[in-house]
């Protein structure tokens, strides 16, 4: 791959299974440490861009960075450059002047991380953009799963809720099925591409036939208001054909798991009980995404000029 | 006044003769005319077609004179080989009255470089909720022929009838810009496999189709006349197909760029290949290309729609929708018709003078050179290649999606009323 992480679809297997043993290096090394921190990455800048609101991912990400010792300057630019204000352009530019090494970038107009590299020269991490992608919460989700199961080929993971407006559904089908893992989408026909045909994936309306086929289970946030564009008639209607409640879990195979990228929204998609149970990995998610993020700076910004190949 | 002599020409692709022009006719025609007083125009293997007409044209002026001003629309449109364009009525403000097409057909007259016709607006403000002064725009000096709510849709079935009725009185004709409104909110790009993997919102064929659909019918139910813009799917093909076979007066464009690009471009981000309808499949592609060879669409027009590098240089959502047009399209459909073998000489001049000019009622326009007709001629090197340079068109803007592109196909001269606009490739030194 290039310099830059702005898709899943951009990481072939090899690439892929770097990142995710690099992460577990970092789990290592950190490790034991009194200061968790390595020099890494020392006198190298971090731009965190945030055009949208996401305290968990900008977090995350400022995080790594700072445990690989770079330095982070957090550019908020919420309202976004849509509406008005400087442009994106004027922004890199900017970002360029000051010597930005890399630039983490979360926007709401899908391509936006694509538009940047034509005025970086720092690399582009794409931290979600729009309804596009979100590809370093598909490599933890890959890391939560090979951690808990051992491996991700062959494994049957069916992915639940708003597929049409979900970057992590997106970044997800590419990855894990890079890794060989059959994918299962399951949603209301209204919360689908149209062109989900040509995905390398299976397609279902019903929850409870595919749950007790599957070995993970990966539950999307289902936004109420979708219900105000017809998506679907109400949020109760939702919850009750595609929400994983306790009744559903139960459907799930012995070994099974239950993730979510968060924020949840408990007694839409998920209950309370699901979330809170033993099957859940969604705090383990939170946990491998600072380590997964370190792995992808790591790679971005060290070694020759900064590649991932 | 001296002529000129378009010496050796193939006209419309047939037989080689010689044109002589003198005071804005063609005054002869035939093997080895004596030049005379005459500047010869050495025309041999080059091809002598009827002046190119656009029915759809973005000239900008008033409101957005950083993108396009009736000037260097002109002179876009003079090098492109046309001798007539349709100004489309989405300027700011609006070509909604008397006044405004006025003032645009009058800085059209000012520019001289080509005959510029104004359409009128069917609603006012462009707001799809009451018919502006139609009348009053047929009746002023720009003799509105065309009336088009284009960059909207006029979706309101009742309002469209009334405009589909209201201008026979002149022998108007509403050209649609077909776009159910409430299947395309927040689109962005053509529904399908690719929009399904970019993540951004899909503008289904299905919202151009049914509005077709149902312009038709109401067309034939009042038998007045509807031209369709910007045709742009395999669906519409099929309907406008099925729409003549009823009898039904109803007429079609395509754009070049829908002849030739696809929605996989959209891969890349960069909004210059956003534009309204948006690029489609490769089925559409063919299907279209298919249609026009046939005749179910009747027309090829640009679109020609400049941007400023600001509403283009952004996000892709953010972007503005268009793409130059002029310089290009006939080349595209060399390219993409005439080298195929899909459409001769005469079908380009069909489809690119002769139809439009009868649509938007344009009597010195359209017309096959012949001695004492208009002299509004185009003439086209066909062996010629060229690669486009988006800095090198004229105009302020850049939003070419063929930057880089090695076309067929050199304009060579353009003859507006007897008077050269372009010479050997360049505007005229009078034009420029």
């Amino acid at each position: 791959m290039n310099r830059h992480l702005l898709s899943a679809a951009d990481l072939d297997r090899d690439t892929a299974t770097l990142i995710l043993d690099t992460a577990r290096g970092m789990a290592a090394a950190m490790t034991g440490r009194e200061v968790r921190k390595l020099p890494t990455l020392r006198g190298r800048t971090v731009v965190n861009l945030f055009y949208e609101d996401s305290t968990r991912t900008r977090v995350s990400f400022e995080a790594a960075a700072k445990r690989l010792s770079a330095d982070v300057v957090t550019f908020s630019a919420k309202g976004s450059s849509v509406s008005k204000g400087e442009s994106l352009k004027d922004t890199a530019l900017t970002l360029q002047a000051m010597g930005a090494d890399a630039v983490v970038v979360r926007h709401s107009a899908s391509g936006a991380p694509h538009r940047l590299t034509e005025w970086l020269d720092g690399s582009v991490v794409n931290a979600g953009d729009g309804t596009h992608e979100h590809p370093t919460q598909a490599l933890l989700d890959a890391y939560t799963i090979r951690e808990r199961m051992g491996r991700l080929e062959g494994l049957r993971v069916a992915i639940v809720g708003d597929v049409l407006h979900s970057r992590v559904a997106r970044s997800n089908v590419h990855l894990l099925t890079t890794f060989g893992a059959d994918v299962t989408l399951v949603a209301p026909p209204t919360l689908l591409p149209v062109g989900v045909t040509d995905w390398p994936v299976d397609v279902s309306y019903d929850l409870d036939g595919v749950l007790p086929k599957v070995d993970v289970v990966m539950m999307l946030r289902v936004q109420r208001e979708r219900m105000n564009d017809s998506f679907f008639p109400s949020a109760r209607e939702y919850s009750r054909r595609y929400g994983l409640d306790t009744a559903r879990m139960a459907r799930l195979p012995g070994e099974a798991i239950v993730m979510h990228p968060g924020p949840m929204i408990r007694g839409m998609e998920i209950a309370a009980e699901v979330a809170d149970s033993a099957r859940s990995v969604i705090v383990d998610q939170v946990a491998n995404g600072v380590l997964v993020r370190m792995a992808v700076l790591y790679l971005l910004l060290s070694g020759e000029k900064g590649s991932m190949a | 006044m001296t002529g000129w002599l378009i010496k050796g020409a193939s006209i419309l692709g047939r037989e080689r003769a010689d044109v002589l022009v003198e005071s804005g006719r063609i005054t002869g025609m035939g093997a080895d005319l004596a030049a005379g007083d005459a500047t010869v125009v050495d025309a041999d293997g080059q091809i002598l077609l009827p002046g190119l007409v656009d029915l759809h044209t973005h000239l900008r002026e008033p409101g957005r004179e950083d993108a396009e001003t009736v000037a260097s629309g002109s002179r876009a449109a003079a090098l492109g080989g046309f001798t007539a364009v349709c100004a489309m009525a989405n300027t700011d403000p609006v070509a909604d009255t008397a006044g405004v097409v006025e003032q645009v057909w009058s800085l059209g007259r000012d520019a001289g470089l080509v005959d510029v016709q104004p359409i009128g607006a069917v609603t006012v403000g462009l707001a799809g909720s009451q018919l502006a002064e139609l009348g009053a725009m047929a009746a002023s000096a720009a003799k509105v022929r065309i009336f088009s709510d284009d960059g909207h849709c006029v979706s309101d079935p009742r309002l469209m009838r009334r405009a589909l009725e209201y201008v026979k009185a002149f022998d108007g004709v509403i050209a649609q810009h077909a776009e159910e409104p409430s299947l395309t909110a927040g689109a962005q790009m053509h529904e399908g496999a690719v929009s399904a993997r970019l993540g951004l919102a899909g503008w289904p064929a299905v919202a151009e189709e049914a509005i077709i659909a149902r312009d038709a019918l109401l067309a034939g139910h009042v038998g007045s006349r509807l031209h369709v813009c910007h045709v742009s799917t395999a669906g519409s093909v099929e309907i406008l197909r099925w729409a003549k076979s009823k009898g039904w007066r109803v007429t079609a464009e395509v754009c070049p760029h829908h002849l030739l690009l696809t929605d996989e471009l959209a891969g890349s981000y960069d909004p210059v290949y956003k534009v309204n309808p948006p690029l489609r499949t490769a089925d559409d592609v063919a299907a279209l290309r298919q249609g026009l060879a046939e005749g179910i669409i009747d027309v090829v027009a640009t679109d020609h729609a400049p941007h400023t590098l600001e509403d283009k240089e952004c996000e892709w959502s953010a972007a503005r929708p268009g793409m130059l047009g002029l310089q290009t399209a006939l080349p595209i459909v060399i390219h993409t018709m005439v080298e195929p073998g899909a459409l001769d000489w005469d079908g380009v001049a069909e489809r690119m003078s002769r139809t439009p000019a009868r649509i938007a009622g344009l009597t010195e326009h359209g017309r096959d050179p012949a001695v004492g007709g208009p002299a509004n001629l185009t003439l086209v090197d066909p062996a010629a290649r060229w690669t486009v340079v988006p800095s090198e068109l004229a105009g302020p803007s850049r939003n070419t999606p063929y930057s880089g592109m090695t076309l067929p196909g050199v304009v060579t001269a353009t003859f507006l009323h007897g008077r050269p606009t372009v010479l050997g490739g360049k505007l005229t030194e009078s034009a420029s």
